[in-house]
């Protein structure tokens, strides 16, 4: 159901790399699951609104009031690249 | 042979509203702060953090709404745009989608689409030997300004040209200032706008392919980028190739467009809905709070200036579409019931004098005196030479005119001066031939003993009561 | 000291508060058992004692709490089983650990788990497996496996977890405890490190049912920086019910029949007759549409997981795999930190919502999570509870249901369909299968949770479970 052209494509979309090995078992493990999945198609289900919170909340919303910030040497504690006073990256850019 | 072309131009603007904390956390906005001095768990994305919305991001969009004429949503959805970049801390951008705060509206001749809230990307700073992306070899993020809540305007198609694009966005921009929702900046990136850009046969219904230009960050830079589309796209089809579908990056150094990122990858940001916000609900009191903090907008004081002050629609509108100068000048005719136009005519002076962006509220002139100023010129107390004169004193200094024209004895000479009569004999002494051509009825005579007349008064005498004077005294 | 460790946390606290027992005391006792944990059940074990006793009064004596590694908590790595985030310290505490430890539970450890919650018997971890007490060669269920694992061994007092699909209950049903979900929205999320946002609750893991309500007490509460989060309507009192009269007891077909073990099946029906004898009435019900939950749930978890999960990324904290270019970065990080399962669900997750996709997956399954709610609705106009089995089946053999995602997904099929529709459950321990324990799980209509504990209570009265045989 799911080729290894598709899992491929998802898996760059997520920013995962996938050995052969592991794009072969992706797909037929994915193909499994989704067949399974699959039978929730059957249902009527046309007229029926999609939940996508169970909370009956609406309008949670802070008032516009500075609070403290993190000092910098914390904000920047776990970067695994500290440069600058900022996060170190490989240039979007570069080849 | 030769098709006329018709652009088709919509326009997505990107303005950072003028709260005082970001989006979705209590950090403050900052502006040239050391970088990551304005974050938080929230805001840098921390594992475990939650968002809540800001309730003044809320009313200021809904404000925007109510000015453009929106249909403000019921109830409306925040969604999650997923895709990565180092400037997006979660993975993904909070955005409404398929349901967004405002939708439908107009602004002049310009329909619009909708208007949503969103968060704004934080700040890659390139630090390769070139500075710009291409070259560089790494960056550093700065998540101070990540957070920050903006309002994304899409408008319809409804531009063809790039000079009514430019147009267009000042009036914008005007509308926005005077709500007060924004510093709209666009030198600081407060105010950003991309241009959908297509064209197609005049007379086609059908939209040709558009391409997005981005990093048109002035007026004079989306005119221009915006003309140098059309051109190439122009260009292309009379040669008989295809426009692409792209996105594209304009240089203002070359007036080039070049492709931003060149990638077989298809977006697919997976919009789902944010299921750590719930649904946006604008009550009845959100309603009307909005409702009472609008303000009157640029094209309807323009209006007012032009039919019930009398203004010229050119100078009506220089004034209302620069809120800072419309207040300016609302605050000189408050201060005095004087004339309008008048009042009107002064404000371009000063502004020449305090430079062209700057706030006049912010120099020494107080509207007050800029005023009394035009009043004594329409009173003749002074002449309007010598005013112009004293309004750059009172732009490096600041004070009364009338001291100013007392203590520099600047006031009008009139009739009754003994001096002026005399100065006005000399003029005609010194010049008999162009007083023999007045007196004949030749008025184009008058200029050179005009002239005289003010340079010996050095400008003190008012040209018309001159005139009038070197009539009467050549007989 | 064994004296110590037979005592429930309630019975402990009770003590501290009276002065009859040292908090350090009872403190160093369960540091120094966590500390020689052979079940790797925790990931961090605390060196000391809180400095100072808990606050005079503190409801919660002082009692140390097993934390789940899905929490940050402050200064105290938090990896969420991931390697990714190997020797994350963060610099905040999670709202519920926070109240627990204003409450009196300080923290004792943290608990290991599936990786980013996502497991059903803890072989998940970057950490390794945990083991279940009762039989060592078998799992403890997950994702909160070291927490349940550790109450169990008595290496704990009382721990708290998260549950998603299961996450609670299952294990604490698979290692003989009583673990409880509570109401979507009734405990705040902040801090808790997303699996599944409109899912994902947390919860208590305790050895009674009477530990389970004062940890939940503590746990409760409406938290500004949760816009999920609501104000728990009333208070969770300490259950004290005896009996069941007039409690009606709804056992749905769909859940209760085919595919569940037999002697899982057995111990069931035994609660249920002894339900009975208390005065329940039990009558079976229908769930329509709980067939078709986990097709639900298995879209709707690893959708928001894949969003939940691309913060892990090497900019800004855990695990960075250098690379000359961002993508190479991006996805060497990546590929190096999430464990299989975890990339599973991320792929499966991400496909779900990708263009044309969306609607016949991620979009259906939320109309089924609409469906399976009406479901839920419909039998509470005629029933206080639904009741079901925990788990289909007891403590599996390490390693039996790796190689089939889908068979170890099936492990959730009686604990999904609650979480989709924020409801509460509760998993209470019902007896002994071929000596492992057996979960009974009810389930009640949002902010349910004090009745529904007075209902475990009274049940677990009458079982009487002695889990004791775990703990040496
Ligand atoms: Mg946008
Ligand atoms: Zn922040």
């Amino acid at each position: 159901m799911l080729d290894s052209a598709q899992v491929l494509h998802v898996a760059r979309l997520a920013r995962l790399e996938l050995t052969d090995d592991e794009l072969e078992k992706m797909a037929s493990e994915l193909s499994k699951v989704l067949q399974h999945i699959e039978t929730i198609s059957e249902l009527d289900l046309d007229r029926v609104p999609p939940t996508s919170h169970v909370v009956d909340v609406v309008n949670a919303l802070r008032a516009d009031e500075p609070q403290p910030c993190l000092p910098r040497k914390v904000a920047l504690a776990s970067a695994p690249d500290p440069v600058d006073g900022g996060f170190g990256v490989p240039s979007p850019g570069a080849a | 042979m030769s098709t006329e072309y018709e652009p088709v131009i919509g326009l997505e603007i990107h303005v950072q509203l003028a709260t005082r904390t970001k989006m979705f956390c209590g950090c403050d906005l900052s502006f040239g702060d050391p970088p990551n001095t304005h974050t938080c768990p929230v805001c840098l994305g921390l594992p475990g953090t939650l968002p809540v919305l800001n309730a003044r991001a809320v009313h200021f969009g809904v404000l925007i709404g109510l000015a453009l004429g929106s249909q403000i949503a019921e109830r409306s959805l925040f969604h999650r745009k997923n895709y990565f970049y180092p400037d997006l801390p979660k993975g993904y951008q909070i955005s409404q989608y398929d349901v967004p705060l405002c939708s439908g509206g107009s602004l002049g001749e310009v329909c619009i689409h909708r208007v949503h809230l969103e968060e704004d990307a934080a700040k890659l700073v390139h630090v390769g030997e070139s500075g710009r992306i291409h070259g560089s070899d790494r960056s550093v993020v700065d998540f101070n300004r990540g957070g920050t809540p903006l309002v994304e305007i899409v408008t319809e198609p409804d531009l063809h040209a790039p000079d009514q694009a430019r147009e267009w966005l000042t009036l914008l921009r005007a509308t926005l200032k005077r709500l007060g929702v924004s510093d709209v900046n666009m030198d600081e990136g407060s105010l950003r706008c991309d241009a959908n850009v297509s064209v197609r046969p005049v007379g086609s219904q059908q939209l040709g392919t558009k391409t997005e230009l981005k990093n048109m960050n002035s007026f004079r830079y989306l005119e221009r980028g915006v003309r140098a589309e059309i051109e190439r796209q122009i260009g292309l089809l009379q040669s008989g190739e295809a426009v692409a579908q792209e996105t594209l990056h304009f240089d203002p150094a070359s007036d080039r467009l070049t492709p931003l990122r060149s990638k077989e990858e298809a977006h697919d940001y997976r919009y789902f809905p944010e299921p750590d916000l719930v649904p946006l609900v604008v009550t009845g009191e959100m309603h009307a709070a909005a409702q009472a903090d609008l303000a009157e907008l640029p094209a309807a004081r323009a209006k007012r200036f032009e039919q019930q002050l009398g203004l010229a629609p050119d100078r009506a509108r220089e004034l209302a579409f620069r809120t800072e100068l419309g207040d300016y000048y609302e605050r000189a005719l408050a201060a005095d019931g004087h004339d309008p136009v008048t009042v009107a005519n002064w404000i371009p002076q000063l502004v020449e004098r305090i430079g062209s962006d700057a706030d006049p509220a912010q120099s020494k002139v107080t509207p007050e005196a800029l005023a009394t100023l035009a009043g004594m010129v329409s009173a003749k107390e002074v002449a309007r030479d010598a005013a112009r004169d004293v309004l750059t004193r009172l732009v490096a200094e600041g004070g009364d005119p009338r001291t100013i024209v007392e203590e520099r004895g600047l006031g009008s000479l009139t009739a009754d001066d003994g001096g002026l009569t005399e100065i006005i004999d000399r003029a005609i002494a010194a010049d008999p031939a162009a007083a023999e051509q007045v007196r004949q009825g030749n008025m184009r005579a008058v200029g050179p003993l005009v002239g005289f007349v003010m340079k010996e008064t050095k400008g003190r005498a008012d040209g018309g009561e001159v005139t009038r004077l070197i009539r009467e005294r050549v007989g | 000291m064994s004296e110590l460790i037979d005592l429930t946390a309630a019975q402990a606290a009770k003590l501290t508060r009276a002065g009859e027992l040292d908090p350090a005391e009872l403190f160093e006792a369960y540091r120094a058992r966590a500390a020689g944990d052979e079940l790797n059940a925790f990931t961090w074990v605390a060196d000391v004692a809180p400095a100072g006793p808990p606050a005079a009064g503190a409801p919660l004596g002082g009692v140390p709490l097993a934390v789940k590694d899905l929490f940050c908590t402050e200064g105290v790595p938090s990896q969420a089983g991931s390697r990714i985030l190997e020797g994350y310290r963060p610099p905040y505490t999670a709202t519920v650990v926070a109240q627990l430890a204003a409450g009196g539970a300080p923290l004792l450890g943290k608990t290991n788990q599936d990786e980013f919650a996502m497991g059903s018997s803890n072989e998940n971890s970057g950490y390794g497996p945990v083991l279940n007490p009762w039989d060592r060669s078998r799992v403890p269920g997950g994702s909160s496996g070291g927490s349940a694992a550790a109450v169990a061994a008595g290496l704990a007092p009382w721990a708290i977890g998260t549950d998603t699909g299961g996450s609670i209950r299952q294990p604490a049903a698979l290692c003989g405890i009583v673990g409880l979900k509570p109401t979507y929205g009734a405990c705040s999320r902040y801090g808790m490190i997303a699996f599944a946002s409109s899912l994902d609750q947390a919860g208590p893991l305790t050895r009674d049912v009477t530990d389970a309500a004062m940890l939940l007490a503590h746990m409760i509460g409406h938290d500004e920086r949760d816009s999920t989060s609501l104000p728990f309507p009333g208070e969770i009192a300490l259950p004290a019910r005896e009996d069941l009269r007039g409690v009606r007891f709804g056992v749905p077909e769909e859940l209760a029949g085919d595919g569940i073990e037999p002697g899982v099946l057995d111990s069931f029906r035994a609660t249920l007759e002894l339900a009975k004898r208390l005065g329940a009435t039990v009558e079976p019900c229908t769930l329509p549409h709980a067939p078709h939950a986990l097709s639900a749930y298995y879209l709707i978890a690893p959708a928001e997981a894949s969003a939940n999960l691309a913060r892990y990324d090497g900019v800004r904290y855990g695990l960075r795999v250098d690379a000359p270019d961002l993508i190479s970065m991006y996805t060497r990080t990546r590929s190096a930190g999430f464990g299989p399962e975890v990339k599973r669900r991320i792929m499966l997750g991400t496909y779900a919502l990708s263009s044309g996709y969306y609607d016949a997956y991620y979009g259906t399954a939320q109309k089924v999570r609409t469906m399976i709610a009406e479901d839920f609705r419909a039998v509470f106009e005629g029933f206080d509870f639904v009741v079901t089995p925990t788990s289909p089946w007891t403590a599996f053999e390490l390693g039996a249901k790796t190689a089939d995602p889908l068979a170890m997904y099936l492990n959730d099929f009686c604990t999904v369909p609650m979480p989709l529709a924020g409801i509460p459950a509760v998993s209470i321990p019902s007896g002994l299968s071929a000596g492992l324990p057996v979960g009974f799980q009810l389930a009640g209509p949002a902010f349910s949770e004090s009745r529904l504990l007075d209902a475990a209570y009274a049940l677990e009265q009458a079982i009487g479970f002695d889990g004791s045989a775990a703990r040496r």
